[in-house]
């Protein structure tokens, strides 16, 4: 059962080939086994699973099955699940149970969907390689050895582990699509403003998005479907309608105009991942796409500008966190001074506090002008550079990353670190969609295609992926520990 | 040396919608603790804020009652501060494009003259919540209530020059926000504050003094009381060789003084971006335009009709037209009596009389406007006079009856106009008075006419008060003096 995709399950649940709690129990023993190696769970919670398994069962016994009834299913621990645990992979949220449902949750739910648990991530989605949870950190199930990217690199691991058929994510600088291509899996990352941000922990509020990830594309339009939309709960939702995103999965490929940004093949990309995706990029002209060069060029400032908003951001999203009405207090503080500095102290992690330092500094009197407002102006060229590609292509391609999964602490250098996402970040600045697919092997570790789009293209994208994944068996691939254990 | 003072003021005005801000929870006053605060208002983590489109409607609204530039968008940012009552560790406010662009307020000072007082803008906030540091046995308890409540800061130009000019301001505002009914102005319950800037400067300098800032002060007379202190201890400093220092002050109304707070080098840093969890505000003309169709009569426009169309005198058309209510109730007892210049009496003399000595606010008034404008029509129509008219008032008051004719009737208070009845009344006071009557004929032609008093009032008294005064002084008048 682990083995099928989330469409798979849904065709055997309805032929009654297994109950939703075979499914589930399945799954659940599955994580019990093989979760303590790769630890991309942060809380398993198999009463409320098996509850909501018989309550599909129960439903579709009555003939009121939907897409998702029954299927199985676990959530960042970013997202706010009322009665669970939502920690955000932080100490200082170690405590915090929301009464409330993140809106994608309650859409999940009410959609019939089964919840396993909250995976593992980067402390407050801060982070390349999930080694910044508090929780410890992933390994990568096709090498333990390995990150499984970050910071939704929990939720990568378990479904490349077979742990969970699907996965929800959120990216605010690649965080769906880097451990979706380090862990070769299917992510995608909206358009920003097509899915609510409501119930989902901020980390940097004007990029985070929340997004499906799965084993192929089809899996991630069925859930992009059920969980996007306007919320009025959150106002940078848009007010639009949503397509079905799986109707236009079978379009035929002939005739797709795709760019290549001269900008994303240039020094510092690793030469296995380039040839695995300018080999994918083959196929996709074996299907009658024409490819030329792009250029994106102002590309080079992306991670500077990212680096100046998202922890601008980040610093006033994370001052509630102060010890005074949930999450973590210090044990017997002296006075308030002491009660902020060390809750605080204590609570966050040495990333969070560096990006929270950086956003105060760019935020002070005297610098905002010098590099808030600079990096707004700067993201604004940035996203004419993309709009200016799409009046000549449908799309543009390239790597999700330079390199595919690199060592367990090998990147001491936070700089080097925050380079990882040089492919990734300036579409979340820019507010336009991407996806990455599982495109080939580097070393023995998964590569993954990235394919952009203009604002609220999803639709083309997973028709774009899915063409691939016909075309071709990377997606199909799994790692030893997954086939091992079957 | 002579002195010159000049103060400008920062309002904040609770707006009266029902529900907060930037969440459906209720804004009502005196709950328990944290019973009307939800996830959004307790800052929880992940939870997003709505604006209520109430509180935008009121803000343009007082734009266009201080005839102010609605500027098409304004942007809400964030103002980053550690503080236990704050949530979410920001306050969202509107920093460099506030919903309300400059206006101008029209105050009218002691001589009758008037002043316009320029607004510089008028933005949208979030309250805070508040501090509760009684009951806690040391500790400090967090009420968060009040946090999300919405308000609107109204920042004025340095253009007042005295702590009258100022209260004058805070009045007229008063005025206008309860007029417009975007608040109910109530400075007990804290749904008006305000921060004053005070600085002296000697008289025919053109820039400004070093100011202080005086914060939270809740009520005209405090504002009056705080700036005559920081005026005094301004120019004392001065004088005495000394220099103002940019702080922040607190007024303390028990001892009736201002003490230091915060100096400029403590300030904080406050960090603003703009609130990326919230859109630009963006008003069409049409959303405008209709706000401003449906605007009430202003304080400042009624003044105008109630002297010019009405034809009081400027005094009374300022009182009567200083708060809604007031004006409300005037223009019901004129519309009911059909006399403006005698319902504009009644409602100033006995009425406020009346309302003063029990302290009631004229909403409460225990006669109501259509039993005053009746009583008022009897005075006209000269069913009563006006002695009666006093007695039929207090009857009202009291509760005696529900209407003015009701108490006419049941008094027997109908004035005597009957020449017959009159007279005899007159032949009776007459005939049991000859001492007076003696000391009448006797004195010179010249001082009769003060003698008459005495009868006028025996008759009065015997008609029990119902007799017309003016038919009595002349009937009374012609039978004396046949008697000479």
């Amino acid at each position: 059962m682990h083995d099928k995709t989330l469409t798979e399950l849904a065709a055997s649940l309805a032929a009654g080939e297994f109950s939703s709690r075979e499914l589930t129990e399945s799954l659940l023993a599955r994580i019990e086994r093989l979760d303590g190696e790769i630890n991309s769970f942060i809380t398993v919670t198999p009463e409320q699973a098996l509850a909501a398994a018989d309550a599909a069962d129960a439903a579709r016994a009555r003939g009121e099955a939907g897409p998702l009834t029954g299927l199985p299913l676990a959530l960042k621990d970013i997202f706010c699940t009322t009665g669970v645990k939502t920690s955000a992979g932080s100490k200082m949220l170690d405590n915090f149970v929301a009464p409330y449902d993140a809106t994608v949750v309650e859409r999940l739910n009410a959609a019939g969907a089964v919840s396993l648990g909250k995976t593992n991530m980067d402390e407050f989605a801060m982070g390349s390689s999930n080694e910044n949870s508090f929780f410890g950190p992933v390994k990568n199930p096709w090498d333990t050895a390995a990150v499984p990217g970050g910071s939704s690199g929990g939720s990568a691991a378990a479904v490349a582990a077979g742990l969970v058929p699907a996965t929800l994510g959120t990216d605010t600088g690649g965080s769906i699509r880097q451990p979706a291509a380090f862990c070769g899996i299917t992510g995608l990352k909206p358009t920003y403003g097509r899915v609510s941000r409501y119930g989902i922990i901020a980390y940097a509020s004007s990029l985070d998005q929340a997004g499906p990830m799965a084993r192929t594309a089809e899996d991630c339009a069925h859930l992009l479907g059920a969980i996007a939309g306007h919320d009025l709960r959150d106002s940078t939702s848009v007010a639009r309608g949503v397509p079905d995103y799986t109707a236009e999965l079978d379009a035929p490929l002939a005739g797709l105009k795709i760019g290549l940004p001269t900008e994303y093949f240039g020094e510092g990309l690793d030469p296995e991942v380039e040839s695995a995706v300018r080999e994918a990029i083959r196929v996709y002209e074996s299907l009658g796409a024409t490819v030329r060069e792009v250029s994106l060029p102002h590309t080079h400032f992306a991670i500077p500008a990212y680096y100046v908003i998202a922890p601008a951001e980040a610093s006033s999203n994370l001052a509630r966190y102060d010890g005074v009405r949930f999450g973590h207090r210090c044990e017997a503080p002296t006075d308030l001074t002491d009660l902020y500095l060390r809750s605080r102290a204590e609570g966050f992690g040495e990333e969070v506090k560096r990006r929270i330092l950086m956003g105060t500094h760019t935020l002070s009197e005297g610098f905002f002008d010098a590099y808030y407002k600079k990096a707004q102006q700067v993201r604004r060229l940035i996203r004419q550079d993309f709009l200016d590609a799409f009046d000549e292509v449908d799309v543009l391609m390239g790597p999700a990353s330079p390199t595919p999964a690199f060592d367990l602490g090998a990147k001491k250098d936070p700089v080097s670190m925050y380079l990882q996402d040089i492919y990734t970040i300036a579409i979340n600045l820019a507010g336009i969609p991407g996806i990455s697919v599982p495109a080939g092997f580097a070393g023995g570790r998964p590569v993954g295609l990235q394919v952009l789009g203009t604002h609220f293209a999803e639709a083309r994208l997973l028709n774009v992926a899915h063409q691939f994944q016909q075309a071709t068996d990377w997606h199909l691939h799994r790692p030893a520990l997954a086939e091992e254990s079957l | 040396m002579q002195w010159e003072t000049v103060i400008g003021l920062e309002v904040h005005v609770q707006l009266a919608t029902r529900s907060k801000i930037f969440s459906g929870a209720s804004t009502a006053f005196g709950a328990e603790p944290n019973s009307q605060a939800c996830a959004v208002d307790l800052g929880m983590p992940g939870v997003l804020p709505v604006l209520n489109e109430a509180a935008v409607a009121m803000a343009v609204q007082f734009g266009l009652g201080i005839h102010a530039e609605i500027p098409e968008v304004s942007v809400f940012d964030r103002k980053n501060y550690f503080y236990p009552d704050l949530p979410k560790g920001y306050q969202t406010s509107q920093m460099y494009h506030p919903i309300v662009g400059p206006g101008e307020v029209e105050i009218t000072l002691d001589d009758g003259s008037t002043k316009a007082i320029r607004v510089h803008h008028a933005h949208l906030e979030e309250d805070a919540g508040k501090s509760l540091h009684e009951d806690f046995h040391g500790m400090t308890g967090i009420d968060l209530n009040r946090a999300g409540t919405p308000l609107l800061e109204i920042v004025s130009e340095p253009d007042m020059r005295s702590a009258k000019e100022a209260a004058a301001y805070l009045k007229a505002i008063h005025s206008i926000v309860t007029y417009l009914g975007i608040s109910d102005g109530n400075m007990a319950e804290g749904s008006m504050r305000c921060d004053v800037n005070v600085s002296v400067r000697p008289k025919g300098q053109a820039e400004f003094g070093t100011r202080a800032e005086i914060k939270n002060v809740n009520s005209f007379r405090f504002v009056e009381r705080a700036i005559a202190f920081e005026v005094e201890r301004q120019i004392e400093l001065l004088e005495d060789g000394g220099e103002v220092v940019q702080e922040t002050r607190l007024f303390d109304p028990e001892r009736d003084e201002t003490r230091s707070m915060r100096t400029k080098e403590e300030a904080n840093d406050y960090r603003y971006f703009p609130c990326p969890d919230l859109l630009p505000v963006v008003l069409d003309q049409a959303y405008v335009d209709h706000l401003r169709d449906n605007l009430p009569e202003l304080p400042a426009d009624k003044r105008a009709r109630f002297q010019d169309a009405l034809g009081l005198s400027a005094y009374d058309a300022g009182v009567l037209s200083a708060s809604r209510e007031m004006a409300e109730f005037f223009e019901r007892v004129k519309d009911v009596c059909g006399d403006a210049k005698l319902a504009a009496n009644w409602v100033q003399g006995e009425l406020s009389g009346a309302l003063n000595r029990e302290g009631l606010p004229i909403q409460n008034s225990p006669v109501s406007a259509d039993q005053l404008g009746e009583l008022v029509a009897r005075v006209k129509d000269e069913t009563i006079n006006g002695k009666a008219a006093k007695q039929v008032f207090q009857a009202l008051w009291n509760g005696e009856g529900e209407s003015a004719d009701a108490i006419i009737e049941a008094k027997g208070l109908k004035q005597v106009t009957d020449t017959g009845a009159i007279e005899a009344m007159i032949d009776q006071v007459i005939a049991d008075s000859p001492a007076q009557v003696a000391q009448y004929r006797d004195a010179e032609p010249d001082k009769r006419g003060k003698m008459i008093g005495y009868f006028v009032g025996q008759v009065m008294k015997a008609s029990r008060g119902t007799a017309n005064p003016q038919q009595v002084n002349a009937l009374l008048k012609e039978k004396l003096d046949a008697l000479c």
